[in-house]
């Protein structure tokens, strides 16, 4: 066995997991198609999106993949940044608007 | 980025066998990828046959104002090999004969072989339904002596095909070398100033789209559409359509590939892109590739590997369209760029 957890290779695997359970899997992999598809927002706006969500998840597997996709679409590294700047600002904005509750609590507490 | 071609460099890299050895190296041994022909099979698919010979393919010369760095030609300034008049006249009159539809010039720069002009000039003469030329669009602003080439292609009704990597200055200039974008919009400029892309005229301008990288060209469809919207709002060029074209694991793109450590990854990913439904319509199927020195091969790839047409007759002067056509494609693992995803041809996606 490998010593880490994750393989890059593992990646390309994904389709595997039908093995063990094939009605769920297809079901799943269904889903994932049709999420991805062209709709009211266009693909490449999605790709971005989920490379934004694979940072704010920080999954190796989906950044790999929708780095990957963002290039096969001509999506460029200034445009990358800012959607993965959007994740950063959220996840950020999640922690400092939580200090409000910190503020609450040690306002009340002191004297 | 290179300003020699592989073979000025002595790299062992220009010499076809060294290549076709890398392409057959141990990533493709029993355990590890299947190749190109076992795939086929694993598809129940029959080896590959031509069809109908519809586009007789020139390569009239390796001489290139540019040396991109995918480039599978391996073209440059440094490149002197180029198609004798006597050639160039068997071509003519097999494309005659044969009622062939499209007669498809490129190089290098085709545009840099003494004789282009005259060339042209007579094929248009002979009523060939079709004349493209994949035209590098700097060579029109390289030197004053081609400046009027955009009149000359319309005077013969050329249908001009030219690669623009991106509608960004970055990734052309990365690819291409600096300074080709801002040369190469102001070439557009010129075609359209002619009427070449604009909508009315029959004067077809399409443009090349191939991955600057070692990744798969996307959704050709939707590519279009931001190219047009971007080169309309940033340039006011017009075009027709876009070809997606797969880069192939040969010549400078293998170079690069090998020297990013990307060759087995890229690799990988072709295999694991391959579409069966690609096979029959891969550009082989209809094409014939003939080399300056005038030998005969399935693709202007197979050219550079040197894998002549399989059968009896392999040069121009033994032309006979009988033995050639249902002819076996000759195949290796670079094969493998033409059936990714939505296929690869010359003329954009397959599938």
């Amino acid at each position: 066995m490998s010593k880490s957890y994750y393989q890059p290779e593992d990646l390309s695997k994904f389709g595997n997991i039908n093995e063990w359970s094939p009605e769920l899997g297809k079901k799943f992999f269904e889903y994932y198609e049709s999420v991805f598809q062209k709709g009211a927002l266009s693909a490449r706006e999605k790709s971005l999106i989920a490379l934004a969500v694979a940072h704010t998840i920080q999954c190796p597997y989906c950044i790999d993949a929708y780095t990957q996709d963002g290039l096969e679409r001509g999506i460029e590294k200034e445009e990358m940044m800012e959607a993965i700047h959007v994740a950063g600002a959220i996840r950020g904005g999640a922690s400092l608007a939580h200090t409000v509750q910190a503020m609450n609590i040690y306002n009340k507490l002191s004297m | 980025m290179a300003t020699k071609s592989l073979k000025a460099r002595q790299n062992e890299l220009s010499d076809a066998e060294k290549q076709l050895k890398i392409l057959s190296n141990s990533i493709f041994l029993s355990d590890g990828l299947p190749t190109f022909t076992s795939k086929l099979k694993q598809h129940n698919l029959p080896p590959i046959k031509s069809k109908e010979l519809e586009i007789l393919q020139m390569n009239i010369g390796y001489m290139c104002n540019q040396v991109c760095s995918h480039c599978h030609v391996d073209a440059g300034p440094d490149r002197k090999e180029k198609m004798s008049i006597e050639t160039m006249n068997q071509c003519l009159k097999v494309a005659h004969r044969h009622k062939i539809k499209t007669l498809d010039i490129t190089g290098g720069a085709p545009e840099m072989h003494p004789d282009f002009r005259w060339f042209v000039e007579k094929a248009s003469s002979l009523k060939i339904p079709e004349i493209i030329v994949r035209s590098n669009l700097t060579i029109i602003r390289a030197n004053k002596k081609y400046y009027d080439l955009p009149k000359f292609f319309r005077t013969h009704d050329l249908h001009i095909i030219s690669s623009l990597p991106f509608y960004k200055r970055g990734k052309t200039d990365r690819q291409r070398g600096d300074g080709v974008f801002n040369q190469s919009i102001e070439a557009l400029k010129e075609l359209n100033a002619v009427g070449y892309g604009i909508p009315g005229t029959d004067l077809l301008l399409d443009l090349v789209y191939n991955p600057v990288g070692a990744f798969l060209p996307r959704d050709q469809d939707e590519l279009e559409q931001e190219y047009k919207i971007a080169l309309r709002e940033d340039f006011g060029i017009e075009f027709n359509r876009l070809f997606c074209i797969t880069n192939l694991p040969i010549s400078r793109f293998l170079e690069f590939l090998i020297a990013s450590e990307n060759y087995e990854g890229y690799m990988t990913k072709l295999v694991n892109a391959f579409n069966p439904n690609a096979v029959s319509n891969v550009m082989c199927t209809n094409t014939l590739s003939v080399s300056y020195d005038g030998y005969l091969y399935d693709c202007d790839f197979n050219q550079m590997l040197e894998l002549k047409v399989s059968g009896r007759i392999k040069h121009i002067s033994d032309f006979d369209l009988a033995s050639l056509q249902n002819r076996s494609i000759c195949v290796s693992q670079h094969c493998y760029g033409c059936t990714a995803g939505s296929g690869s041809s010359c003329q954009g996606v397959i599938a």
